[in-house]
C-alpha cells in the first residue's frame, strides 16, 4: 500500500538525533553536517562525540573536543562523551552529600562495577544526553554515536537498567530518560551507510533490531558517497560505440592522444555505479517504507574538514527540502 | 560487452592460480598497480608465519582479505589453514561455500571448506582450508568450563544473570575471547596457518590490550574489596564511604548481585590469569605476524597509521600493509589527463561520425572526460597518502578497485592474487 511518506523535514524538529553507522562510511561528517545545517537554520546545536577520536573537531577545524561544550562554530557547540566526567556531573546534580574529595576512586570504582554490568556505563553516557534534552539548554543535539554494533546496547541502556536494578537512584532516572527516548518526536536515530554490500546490509540488520530491540524510532537513512550516474537517455548506446576499436582509434587520432584510459575509467564508474545500484534497491526493500533515504553525493575534490562539512550540510539540506 | 558473472574474469577458462600468475580474476580490466620494490612478499610471509592477525578500521575489508590470504595459502602453500572470522558478511561466508539454504554454516568449531567449492573456481587445492567465526557467548562458556574449580560454581557462573550480561552483551569481551581463541585453537597444534579477523572494535588496539586488561581485572584491590562479604563491608571504615555512595547509586540488591558474581568469578583467577599471560606471550610470538588492512581513504588511513607505529611501539611484528580499493594507477596518467581535457573542451570538434544522435556524443564525451578527471583528483590523493604511509612493512600490497563484489571463491582467489607475490 502506498503509505504517504512522512515529511523529512521534521528531522531538524527532533531534540536528540543519535547517528550511526559501520566505521569508515562517514558517521562523523554527516553528523557534523547536521549539526552545520540546524545552525545554519538558526537552531542552538550539541554536537557530541561518543568513540573520542578527533575527527568531529577536526571536521569544524576545532581543537580537539572534551567534555565541556565549546562552541566550534557560529550556534554549534562540541563536546566528546567520558563516562567518568559524566559521573562526576552526575553526583554534582543528584548527591547532595559532599563527594568531592571521594569521587577519584569512585569513579574508577564505578569503572569497574560498570565493567560487570554494561547498561551502567552505557546509561552515563545516554543520560548525559537525555540530560541536555530534558534542561532544554539547546534545541538540539546531535551525538556521533557508536558504531552499528554498539548502539543498540546503548540505546537499550535505560531499559537494561530497569530490568536489572531494581531500588537507587540510577533505576529512578531510567523512567524520564525512556520517555525522551521513546517519543518520536523528540528523539531519532539516523543511520548512514554507503551504497556497498556490508553497510547496506548492517544498516538492514540495525533497522530490524533498533525496532525490536529498543524504544527509538529510526529517522532517516542516509547513503553516503553514492556515484554520480554518467549518462542520460539513449547516452548509455553512443558510449558502447566509442568503446569500438576502430571508433576509440579514431577519437584518439582526432584528440591527440590515446583516448583509452578514458573511455576504461569511464566503463569502470559506470560498472561500480550500476553495482552500487543494486545495493540501493536491496536498501530500499528492505527498510520500512516509511523512513525516509537521504542521499549524499560522493566527493571528489575533498574528504575531510569544514569544507567537507559544508558541503554535505549543503547537500542534506536539498534533500531535506530547504 | 561480454556478458561476465560479477567477481570474475569475463569469458576465462579455468581459473589456476599456480599457473597464470598475475591474471587477477576479479577485477577484469585495471593493470596491475605498480609496487613499490619491497623484499618481501606476502606469499614469504605466509610461509614464514603461523598466526597472521588481519587489523586495522572497519569497514576497509578486512574479513575479506584475511580469508582471501588463507584461501591462498591452502591453495599455493598446501597444509591445513584456518581462517577465523569474527562476523562474515553472508555473502563472505557464500563465497567458502558455508552458507547453506538456513544460512548457517559456520560457527565456532571449524568446518572445512569443500573441494568442490575450489573445484568450482577451476582449482585443486594443495592444502585444506577450514574455517571458524567466533562465537562468544559459546566460547566464554567454554572458558568457564576450563577454569570453574567444581561443577557447582560452574553451575551457579553460569546461570548468573551478569555473568550473562558480560558473556554476551560485554563489548570488550569480544577481544579478549577471539584472542583466547586463537590461542586455544593454536596450542591444539593443529593448523599450519591460522588467518585472525579481528573484531570491529572502538579502538582498534583494544583487542592487544585485552587479555593483560582481563589479568589485571582478576588481580586488582578493587576486585578483592568487593567481594568483601556484604556486612563486614558496612563495619570496615575505610570502605564505608564507598558503599554508601555506591549503594545510593545502584541499590544493595544490586551491588550485592555483584558481589556475588565476582566471589564465584574469583574462584577461576589462577586458571585465568595464567591462560590470559600466555596469550600475550603467543601475541609477541615470533611465529606472530600482524597485517594491517586498510583503504587510502583519509579516516581509516590515520588509523591504519595509527595502527602501525603503536605495534612497533610495543614490539609487535608488522608484516603487511595491505591497501583495499586502490583506484586504477591510469586514472593518473598525465597524457590521459591531458586527453579527457581535451575532450572536455573540443566536445564539439570531436564528431567521429557515429550513427546515433549526433548532438549526444559531445555530452558523452564531456561526461567520461569529466568522470576521469574527477576521479585523477581522488587517484592522485590517494597515491601520495600512500607515499605518506610512515611504516615500513615488509610488504605492502594494494588491491585494485574491484569492478563488482567477491561472491565466490574465484572471487576470494582473484583478489588474494593481487596481493600474493
Amino acid at each position: 500500500m502506498a503509505q504517504p511518506i512522512a515529511p523529512v523535514p521534521e528531522l531538524l524538529d527532533l531534540e536528540l538525533i543519535f547517528v550511526t553507522g559501520k566505521g569508515g562510511v562517514g558517521k562523523t561528517t554527516v553528523a557534523a553536517a547536521l549539526a552545520q545545517l540546524a545552525a545554519e537554520r538558526g537552531k542552538r546545536v550539541l554536537a557530541c562525540e561518543v568513540d573520542a577520536k578527533g575527527d568531529l573537531a577536526s571536521l569544524f577545524e576545532a581543537a580537539p573536543t572534551q567534555f565541556a561544550e565549546r562552541e566550534v562554530a557560529p550556534g554549534v557547540f562540541a563536546m566528546s562523551m567520558d563516562t567518568e566526567a559524566s559521573l562526576r556531573e552526575y553526583l554534582k546534580l543528584n548527591l547532595k552529600i559532599p563527594v568531592v574529595g571521594r569521587i577519584g576512586p569512585l569513579a574508577k570504582a564505578f569503572d569497574f562495577v560498570a565493567t560487570a554490568a554494561p547498561g551502567v556505563r552505557e546509561i552515563l553516557t545516554v543520560g548525559k544526553f537525555c540530560y541536555e534534552v530534558r534542561e532544554h539548554t539547546y534545541d538540539l543535539v546531535v551525538v556521533d554515536a557508536s558504531a552499528t554494533g554498539h548502539i543498540i546496547s546503548q540505546l537499550a541502556a535505560p531499559q537494561a537498567i530497569n530490568d536489572l536494578v531494581k531500588v537507587g537512584l540510577i533505576r529512578m532516572q531510567t523512567g524520564w530518560m525512556l520517555d525522551i527516548l521513546s517519543d518520536p518526536r523528540r528523539t531519532g536515530l539516523v543511520a548512514v551507510t554507503t551504497p556497498e554490500e556490508m553497510p547496506v546490509s548492517e544498516t538492514l540488520e540495525l533497522a530490524e533490531r533498533v525496532a525490536a530491540e529498543t524504544t527509538v524510532r529510526l529517522s532517516a537513512v542516509v547513503v553516503n558517497r553514492v556515484l554520480p550516474e554518467l549518462f542520460g537517455r539513449g547516452e548509455e548506446e553512443v558510449f558502447e560505440e566509442l568503446r569500438r576499436p576502430e571508433v576509440a582509434d579514431e577519437l584518439s587520432r582526432r584528440a591527440g592522444g590515446d583516448v583509452g584510459p578514458v573511455i576504461e575509467g569511464a566503463r569502470l564508474a559506470v560498472t561500480m555505479r550500476r553495482t552500487r545500484a543494486g545495493h540501493l534497491q536491496r536498501l530500499r526493500e528492505g527498510l520500512d517504507p516509511t523512513v525516509p533515504v537521504l542521499y549524499l553525493p560522493y566527493l571528489f575534490s575533498r574528504f575531510h574538514g569544514l569544507r567537507t562539512t559544508r558541503q554535505v550540510a549543503a547537500s542534506l539540506g536539498e534533500e531535506l527540502g530547504f | 560487452m561480454a556478458p561476465s558473472v560479477p567477481g570474475r574474469p569475463a569469458a576465462q577458462g579455468p581459473w589456476r592460480p599456480h599457473l597464470r600468475r598475475g591474471a587477477a580474476a576479479a577485477p577484469a580490466s585495471p593493470p596491475p598497480p605498480s609496487r613499490p620494490p619491497r623484499q618481501g612478499s606476502l606469499d614469504g610471509l605466509l610461509a614464514a608465519k603461523e598466526i597472521v592477525i588481519a587489523c586495522g578500521p572497519g569497514g576497509v575489508g578486512k574479513t575479506t582479505t584475511a580469508a582471501a590470504a588463507a584461501a591462498m595459502a591452502a591453495c599455493r602453500h598446501g597444509g591445513r589453514v584456518l581462517v577465523l572470522t569474527v562476523d562474515p558478511a553472508k555473502r563472505l561466508a557464500d563465497a567458502l561455500g558455508l552458507a547453506g539454504p538456513g544460512g548457517a554454516g559456520i560457527g565456532n568449531t571449524e568446518v572445512r571448506i569443500g573441494t568442490e567449492v575450489f573445484a568450482a573456481a577451476g582449482v585443486a587445492p594443495r592444502g585444506e582450508l577450514w574455517a571458524a567465526m567466533l562465537d562468544t557467548k559459546e566460547s566464554w562458556d567454554a572458558l568457564v568450563r576450563r577454569h570453574a574449580p567444581d561443577a557447582e560454581t560452574r553451575e551457579q557462573i553460569l546461570a548468573n544473570p551478569l555473568y550473562r550480561n558480560i558473556s554476551s552483551r560485554f563489548v570488550q569481551s569480544h577481544d579478549y575471547i577471539a584472542m583466547e581463541r586463537l590461542f586455544e585453537i593454536h596450542s591444539e597444534g593443529t593448523y599450519d596457518l591460522i588467518v585472525v579477523d579481528t573484531p570491529p572494535t572502538r579502538n582498534a588496539l583494544d583487542f592487544l590490550d585485552a587479555p593483560k586488561r582481563m589479568a589485571d581485572f582478576f588481580s586488582s584491590r578493587l576486585l578483592r574489596w568487593l567481594i568483601v562479604p556484604y556486612r563486614s563491608r558496612l563495619v570496615n571504615f575505610a570502605s564505608r564511604p564507598f558503599y554508601q555512595v555506591a549503594d545510593r547509586i545502584l541499590g544493595t540488591q544490586f551491588l550485592a548481585d555483584i558481589s556475588e558474581f565476582f566471589v564465584l568469578f574469583q574462584s577461576m583467577y589462577p586458571g585465568f590469569v595464567e591462560r590470559a599471560e600466555s596469550v600475550t606471550r603467543l601475541l609477541s610470538d615470533r611465529r606472530t605476524t600482524f597485517m594491517v588492512v586498510s583503504t587510502l581513504e583519509a579516516t581509516p588511513l590515520r588509523e591504519a597509521e595509527f595502527f602501525s607505529k603503536e605495534l612497533s611501539d610495543r614490539r609487535l611484528h608488522l608484516g603487511a600493509i595491505v591497501l583495499n580499493k586502490v583506484l586504477p594507477t591510469y586514472f593518473r596518467n598525465r597524457a590521459a589527463s591531458k586527453v579527457a581535457s581535451t575532450l572536455r573542451e573540443r566536445s564539439a570538434e570531436l564528431e567521429v561520425g557515429l550513427p546515433t544522435d549526433p548532438d549526444q556524443t559531445p555530452r558523452v564525451l564531456e561526461e567520461i572526460a569529466d568522470s576521469f578527471l574527477n576521479f585523477g583528483v581522488v587517484a592522485r590523493r590517494e597515491a601520495e597518502q600512500r607515499e605518506e604511509l610512515a611504516s615500513s612493512p615488509e610488504v605492502l600490497a594494494t588491491v585494485p578497485f574491484f569492478d563488482a563484489d567477491i561472491v565466490d571463491m574465484a572471487g576470494l582467489l582473484g583478489l588474494g592474487e593481487t596481493i600474493w607475490d
